[in-house]
């Protein structure tokens, strides 16, 4: 396992796979989640990537971020280009018309994994073809300005669910990503958060490495439509973790094993203060949605523990 | 000479697909597709062909991994039909865009609703717009040899544009033909193999695929596209004179059949062209002068061509398998901007025939052609083969 140091060192320079010069939002966790990923492989990485903020700030012509093959189809259906990209890669090689050695990565946001990309990426998985599918989830459809998604937490105001006189925000509770994609049997599955760089690296690691697909879900703070400090991208992404908001964990082969316990979990209050989305929730009427929201989360929390100590296999 | 073997123009289709031999090839069954993917299917089980498969969940993710295998610089090939098409209908309108030269047949069938399995062309006329080179078969024999030429013109430097090979649902994918099928060995020389071409996986060159293109620079790429497309009735031409070498048949852009001193003509694509040279038959018995022109590459349109073709006739009917709501029909509409150039333009009638697989006797169309000749002409409004009062 390296060094932060030396992490820092193969992310950055002309050598890197994703240079400077994009067009993201200061303060924005993407560059930082796909430059620890892709330092991860120790293999060229072909990326496939959704339409969303890593694509639209990265690639606008005739300028490109990208040191590596790229390519950007449209906005659901990453996996599935990634599973002809796998099969070409498999069939040239059989063929004897290439010789290389490639890893394969589909990027997108969570629009384009919960939500209009499910299907692609479910049949991806199901057949077992050979890729890590990264999502960086900012949990809504921040590119366009902070629509709903499946990924949106309960409580949250956002563009389509605006909170009101008669609404306190998304009234649902998000999907569970992992246990989804974990249920299609695939040897790897990680979630993780931008803050948490060794992580994230061990993890991206593992996903390469896995016997067939892979899946990684890290949680990705958006400065822009949460709208906080852009300095506090960290320690939102921190805090979410602390407080068992998104919990740092991986099924391997079907095993749980969480890889952070808080020892003394912080109130969800830490994690919504400051951020735009949730400000409604602290008016006077609302108390018992943070309430609500608290108890799923230590909910969710106790099932995630009871199934790691069961030894269950997804 | 070819082998002579009764098979459906499914399996025609598939007999293409086998000896093109693709990298890759992605489908989703859907009816009257099915038959083209389960035959290939058997001939990657049997090792007959070496290709990599992949039975993906919808038509969507098939386009999607199609472009994918293709930009990954693979051959890559799809095959589908109607709702499998509108369904991948966002990917089809991408492909053009990013170059790629993705063969598909289109096995032709009504877009639903109502539901209907049968053939006609509401499918293909609800994407001429978008790029794809677009070729019509009338039956078997021409859905072979037209997939193995559209190969080598959509791959073609100056092209690099997907294409479509077009049949009549059913009425030629499911009905038995005899078809002659070329030696393998020429068939392969003559299709070759597709070069790694910058795609993703030449790791020499390292490319960016799909960029964002903003206004500054949009249309500068969609003219490169149109300037593509021209190129396709120069590289036609010359990869059908090649392909002629090892079939000894001719690859016009259409075919006009008695058209010679016709006093009407009706034009018609795919299978019902076969029915109407039978019907033109049975006029000429008659002493009645008519004659047919069944387009067959139909994007790009070969504008200049069938004027030339049509100039002189007196009366052009044109028998149209789909729709276009509130608006001349799809091949109605072409017939009649080719004709707006000549001088003495002919007098045109539309006819629609044929919607969700109705069946067109060839005396229907003798009594289109009489109808033709009598004069009884109503060019701004259209007619209705067959319609129950």
């Amino acid at each position: 396992m390296p060094t932060l140091q030396e992490i820092a060192l193969k992310t950055s320079g002309a050598d890197a796979r994703i240079v400077s010069g994009h067009r993201m939002c200061s303060g924005c966790g993407i560059a930082s989640i796909i430059k620890t990923v892709l330092a991860a492989s120790d293999k060229p990485v072909i990326v496939l990537n959704a339409t969303g903020c890593l694509e639209v700030t990265t690639s606008v012509y005739p300028f490109t971020a990208w040191n590596t093959p790229w390519m950007h189809l449209t906005f659901e259906n990453a996996a599935a280009v990634a599973a002809g990209v796998e099969s070409a890669y498999k069939s040239l090689k059989r063929r004897g018309k290439i010789d290389c050695d490639v890893n394969i990565l589909a990027v997108g946001g969570d629009g384009g994994t919960y939500d209009i990309g499910f299907q692609a990426l479910s049949g991806a998985l199901e057949r077992q073809h050979k890729f890590m599918y990264l999502v960086y989830d900012n949990e809504g459809y921040m590119n366009t300005g902070n629509q709903r998604s499946g990924a949106t937490p309960f409580g949250a105001s956002t563009s389509t669910v605006p909170a009101g006189k008669m609404s306190s925000g998304k009234p649902q509770w998000r999907k569970n990503l992992v246990e989804i994609v974990a249920a299609h049997r695939i040897s790897y599955v990680g979630q993780a958060a931008v803050h948490n760089t060794l992580d994230l690296y061990r993890k991206a690691q593992k996903g390469f490495n896995a016997d067939g697909p892979a899946v990684l879900a890290v949680l990705q703070p958006c400065t822009t439509n949460w709208s906080y400090d852009p300095a506090l991208t960290m320690q939102y992404s921190k805090l979410a973790v602390e407080t068992n908001f998104w919990p740092l964990y991986e099924v391997e082969n079907g095993v749980v094993h969480i890889n952070t316990k808080p020892s003394n979990r912080r109130p969800i209050e830490e994690f919504l203060k400051g951020q735009t989305r949730f400000r409604h929730l602290f008016k006077p009427g609302n108390e018992h949605v943070i309430v609500e929201m608290q108890k799923m989360i230590d909910e969710e929390w106790a099932r995630l523990l009871k199934i790691e100590e069961s030894g269950i296999q997804f | 000479m070819g082998i002579r073997k009764a098979i459906t123009g499914a399996e025609a289709a598939a007999e293409a697909m086998r000896q093109i031999n693709p990298d890759v090839v992605v489908a989703y069954p859907i009816t009257p597709q099915t038959p083209i993917v389960e035959q290939f299917a058997k001939y990657v089980a049997d090792g007959i062909v070496d290709t990599e498969m992949v039975p993906v969940e919808s038509e969507h993710s098939a386009m999607s991994a199609t472009v994918g295998a293709e930009a990954a610089g693979a051959r890559a090939m799809s095959a589908t039909s109607s709702q499998g098409l509108a369904l991948m209908w966002e990917i089809v309108a991408a492909t053009p865009g990013l170059r790629l030269p993705v063969l598909m047949p289109l096995v032709n069938r009504t877009i639903s609703a109502p539901l209907n399995i049968h053939c006609d062309h509401s499918d293909v006329m609800g994407i001429t717009t978008l790029g794809w080179i677009q070729i019509f078969s009338e039956n078997a024999q021409e859905v072979y040899e037209n997939l193995l030429l559209a190969i080598r013109v959509a791959e073609d430097t100056r092209v690099q544009l997907p294409a479509m090979v077009n049949q009549d649902g059913f009425i030629t994918s499911h009905a038995v033909e005899p078809v002659e099928i070329f030696d393998d060995v020429a068939v392969r020389a003559f299709v070759g193999v597709r070069s790694l071409n910058r795609g993703l996986l030449d790791l020499q060159h390292v490319r960016t695929i799909g960029a964002m293109v903003l206004p500054d620079y949009l249309l500068e790429v969609k003219r490169a596209q149109e300037e593509a497309m021209k190129n396709v009735f120069e590289v036609y031409a010359e990869v059908g004179k090649e392909l002629s070498a090892i079939t000894g048949h001719q690859y016009p852009f259409f075919e006009t059949y008695r058209t010679e001193g016709a006093e009407a003509v009706i034009v018609v694509l795919n299978s019902a062209a076969g029915t109407a040279k039978v019907a033109v038959d049975a006029m000429w018995a008659r002493g009645k002068k008519v004659g047919l022109l069944k387009p067959i590459l139909f994007r790009p349109f070969p504008y200049a061509e069938i004027r030339d073709a049509l100039e002189g006739i007196p009366v052009v009917g044109v028998l149209d398998r789909s729709m276009d709501f509130g608006a001349y029909a799809p091949v109605y509409t072409e017939i009649r901007n080719v004709l707006y150039e000549l001088d003495k333009r002919p007098v045109t009638q539309s006819y629609i025939y044929g919607l969700g697989g109705r069946d067109i006797m060839t005396t229907e169309i003798e009594a289109v052609f009489e109808e033709l000749l009598s004069g009884n002409l109503d060019p701004e409004h259209q007619r209705y083969i067959g319609l129950r009062g």
